[in-house]
């Protein structure tokens, strides 16, 4: 550790310091040789720091002062809809009748637990047009297993044992190959066209008797709406495959159409995406899965049903491909979604799918002159851009991004997709004002400018941050993973 | 339409569609093909001010019955533990909670480094060489587990002890599925995995023995035994463990673990009606390479200032896509930040004492349980549970029990059918010696 770096807690450590109140001890203490069998008593105490509660809340606080939050500032990161985090969410969240709830409770001490997440499941049902919603999921590649596992029970039942494939397009996200390798499936990747969209020849091309289904984006990761959609699920369906929806970028089109009209037969949503989650650092998300109703008898135990007034845990699922999680989902998560959508109503979540667009169409077309625009056509909720012509001048997508950093704003997703050279993946969400975007847009261009005038300035950013470009190299070669003691 | 989250002025919207060149917001949408457009609105709850929202929803969580009015005497992998205060107020700066996935590390240091911490701590309890950022929970961990070892064995069976935690057990089995894996269940005897059964079960084909510490009952499962059968198979050897009840445990590294799973939930974070709460993963140093999730590591940038970065990313989804050792992508950051406070706030000391606490007060209370004439089955060491065989349905008498005000153990009859009115009872170091009396007299007068 230099004088410049933040300390570690570890580094803080003084022994004999105590940062806890641990209810009093009013119970006689044996010896705890005695409880325990032999050779099973720890002999070392784990080497955790010794620090007062004053100390803590620095050191953390410390620490959140080096991170950039979206209440930090403008958070434009294609694909991740980093919508406003509404506070009311964070309150009935942490309602006692919500957090301190145990799950193995007796189903009669939580109707309220239970008919809350009923209900959002019926609100879910009428969003993405399903006939039914499971919520146990805990993220979205957690949902998107879940319905391969679906999907993959429902040929077996059908006694279509040879459906081994699952096709995706070279524009999906990396979690869409990964979950089909871990329920058991192949990977066929279908090409794009030019304009963005799914090539329909290549499709009929890579479809057939093994397909088990496609996997699909809409508005796909380029923010393009795939127009040719009933004719991809026609191709699909025809060859005997289901069609899946990854919800990822549902923020486009909330009540401009449906999942289930569109011929999905499988759903999972991100209620930390759309649904303001929160993101949380990384997690923890939500993602409930939505089927049509061929598939229902496949869904994971337990399902949450109303008989008369009161709402049950159904065990009874002999078709069920069992548990994905043990409990229900993240029940935080779905607390605070289910919040959102009540705040919000059918006429504010249309309203967030129309300023969404909106937002990302104003950004597109103001950037549009000063980097590359390689699908030149109304984008949804969010849209990319190329550094290419960056690129010639030595200034590559990275160093951009990082510029960005000096101006506090965190950057947008950078080379995603795959099948966009040197890509930029903007997407600005309803809760932005037009001042907001306005501010981007300028350093956008004034970064295209320093990348014509004085491009040392990007290629060596950020200047403003804690630390500059950390090494990823030797983090990676030589791992430390953990804090060792000087 | 106006709303406190939705900026846009009506002056904004115009002059924004004529810098795109559209007269109105529904030709952005021209490339919805008019089948599949929805017309109109969803039909939904029409929305509610921030008051009357506030208000339902209030109502609707009090008419569960919580911990905070409540006594509760129910474990079963998720417990009812001191949450140093000071965990809401960290884990409520938005710099944290409202940050996406630590993707942009100049801006990231606080999350990168808190999750270094974790992970630091994660060792020091589990006495393994190397932690993962976190895991969805401890069932989807031990999932993992299973599916690392058959990856890194090349075998296709899983031997499981019966003593670990049914719904485990139920989510192993669905991962499993997936990975036309064939996963096998040990008998227990006598409270603990069996081992005579267990050797009988494990060989060459076996890719890893799954047993739990303490195991479902609340017992201490012979690791030592346990590993030796398995490792004279050249398997790896998992254990799933409440972390808390490291503090006064030998780690399953000091027996040899190759992977130890389970849930944070025990520090800091809310039983939450089941989620979210925080699976941990954490191996020995060769099997580094094949963890599932997101790894912090620490480096220094252009200048020699120490900076923490995802690492080792070459496992992951985003990189390797169908060829990646997990799907995982988003996992529990937020709960692997608030277990750090809480484990931060307990220290060296604290962990060890709060687990004391949980081991001494479970004593007493199964000697009051005895000493009130009621059979505890399958006696031995325990860690913070044990088992009461009762003569009525559980169902029947924790509805009697919640008329006290108090949240009776588990009913084992729904996972082992020989364990029909037999009561698992979780003693953590929040209850006092008064209610602890008092269960055990309710307990007594409904047992009449």
């Amino acid at each position: 550790m230099n004088n410049q770096d933040q300390a570690l807690i570890f580094e803080l450590s003084t022994h004999g310091r105590i940062g806890y109140s641990l209810p009093e001890m009013d119970v006689q203490e044996l010896d705890l040789s005695g409880l325990l069998p032999e050779g099973y008593l720890r002999e070392e105490d784990a080497e955790l720091p010794e620090v007062s509660e004053l100390d803590i809340m620095r050191h953390y606080t410390a620490l959140s002062k080096r991170n950039h939050g979206l209440d930090s500032g403008f958070y434009p990161l294609g694909s991740c809809t980093m919508k406003y985090n509404p506070k009311i969410n964070e309150n009935v969240a942490r309602f006692n009748g919500f957090a301190h709830v145990h799950p193995l409770q007796d189903e009669s001490s939580v109707q309220g637990a239970l008919g809350l997440l009923y209900d959002l499941q019926q609100h879910l049902i009428e969003i993405t047009g399903m006939d039914e919603v499971t919520l146990q999921s805990a993220a979205g590649a957690h949902g998107e297993w879940t319905g391969l596992m679906l999907i993959r029970a429902y040929h077996e039942a059908n006694g279509d044992l040879n459906r081994t494939k699952v096709i995706v397009p070279d524009s999906a996200h990396g979690t869409n190959p990964a979950s089909a390798t871990i329920a058991g499936f192949e990977t066929v990747t279908v090409k794009s066209t030019d304009k963005g969209l799914v090539d329909l020849e290549d499709l009929r091309r890579v479809v057939g008797e093994d397909t088990a289904a496609l996997m699909l984006t809409n508005p796909n990761t380029l923010g393009l709406f795939e127009e040719h959609i009933l004719e991809i699920a026609e191709i699909v369906h025809d060859a005997g495959g289901k069609v899946y929806y990854d919800g990822a970028n549902l923020n486009a089109v909330l009540s401009k159409a449906r999942p289930g009209d569109m011929g999905f037969d499988v759903v999972h949503l991100n209620l930390h995406k759309t649904f303001t989650g929160p993101h949380g650092g990384g997690g923890p998300g939500s993602g409930p899965v939505g089927v049509k109703a061929d598939l229902i008898p496949y869904l994971p135990k337990p399902i949450i049903s109303k008989r008369g007034d009161e709402f049950v845990l159904d065990y009874d699922r002999p078709q069920s491909i069992g548990r994905v999680k043990p409990f229900y989902g993240n029940f935080g998560i779905n607390v605070r979604a289910y919040t959102y959508i009540r705040s919000m109503g059918p006429d504010g979540l249309k309203a967030v799918t129309e300023y969404a667009v909106l937002n990302a169409n104003y950004m597109m077309r103001r950037l549009a002159e000063y980097y590359d625009l390689p699908f030149d056509k109304h984008c949804k909720h969010e849209f990319v851009l190329s550094g290419k012509r960056q690129k010639k001048l030595g200034v590559r997508t990275l160093d951009i991004a990082k510029r960005l950093l000096d101006f506090g704003y965190h950057p947008p997703t950078i080379y995603f997709p795959l099948n966009v050279e040197e890509c930029i993946m903007i997407e600005p969400t309803e809760t932005e004002s037009k001042e907001t975007l306005d501010s981007f847009v300028d350093i956008m261009i004034q970064i295209a400018k320093e990348t014509e005038e004085n491009p040392e300035v990007v290629q060596e950013a950020p200047h403003t941050t804690v630390v500059g470009r950390l090494d990823e190299t030797t983090a990676a070669r030589k791992p430390i993973l953990k804090y060792q003691k000087a | 339409m106006k709303h406190r989250y939705l900026p846009m002025t009506e002056q904004d919207k115009k002059a924004m569609l004529e810098t795109i060149g559209v007269s109105s917001i529904d030709e952005l949408f021209s490339d919805i093909p008019e089948k599949v457009r929805f017309k109109g609105e969803y039909n939904i709850k029409a929305a509610k001010s921030e008051t009357a929202l506030m208000k339902e929803l209030f109502m609707l969580a009090d008419r569960n019955a919580d911990l905070k009015r409540n006594v509760s005497f129910l474990g079963a992998g998720v417990y009812d533990h001191y949450m140093p205060v000071i965990v809401d107020h960290v884990i409520s700066r938005s710099e944290f909670y409202t940050a996406y996935t630590p993707y942009q590390p100049e801006i990231s240091q606080g999350e990168l480094q808190a999750i270094f911490e974790f992970q630091t701590m994660i060792c020091e309890l589990t006495g393994m060489d190397v932690a993962n950022s976190s895991m969805y929970d401890g069932g989807t961990a031990l999932a993992e587990a299973a599916m690392l070892s058959a990856g890194h064995t090349k075998r296709k069976k899983i031997v499981v002890s019966s003593a670990v935690h049914p719904e485990y057990r139920d989510v192993l089995k669905t991962y499993a599925k997936g990975q036309y894996i064939e996963v096998i269940e040990a008998p227990v005897k006598d409270g603990v995995t069996d081992i005579e059964a267990l050797t009988a079960l494990v060989n060459e084909d076996v890719a890893a023995v799954i047993v739990q510490y303490p195991n479902f009952f609340g017992r201490i499962e012979p690791l030592k035994e346990v590993e030796e059968i398995i490792h004279a198979n050249k398997g790896l050897f998992v254990v799933n463990s409440n972390p808390l009840s490291l503090g006064v445990l030998t780690p399953p590294g000091k027996f040899g673990a190759d992977i130890v799973t389970g849930d944070a939930q025990v520090f800091g974070i809310p039983t939450a009606f089941g989620g979210p709460h925080c699976g941990y993963f954490a191996v020995t140093t060769k099997l580094m390479r094949k963890v599932p999730g997101r790894l912090v590591g620490q480096t220094v940038d252009d200048q020699g200032r120490r900076g923490f970065v995802l690492t080792l990313q070459a496992r992951e989804q985003h990189i390797r896509r169908e060829k990646a050792t997990s799907n995982i992508c988003s996992n529990q950051a937020l709960n692997a930040l608030a277990a750090s406070v809480a484990m931060t706030a307990l220290g060296k000391k604290g962990v060890r004492e709060m687990a004391a606490a949980n081991l001494q007060k479970a004593h007493y209370a199964k000697t009051a349980f005895k000493e009130a004439g009621f059979e505890i089955v399958n006696d031995g060491y325990a860690f913070n549970e044990f088992v009461v065989k009762l003569n009525k349905p559980v169902k029947e008498i924790n509805q009697k029990l919640l008329q006290k005000g108090i949240i009776g153990g588990y009913d084992l009859g729904r996972d082992y059918s020989e364990l029909s009115n037999h009561m698992l009872i979780a003693v953590t170091e929040q209850r006092t010696k008064e209610e602890i009396d008092t269960f055990v007299k309710e307990l007594g007068d409904l047992h009449e």
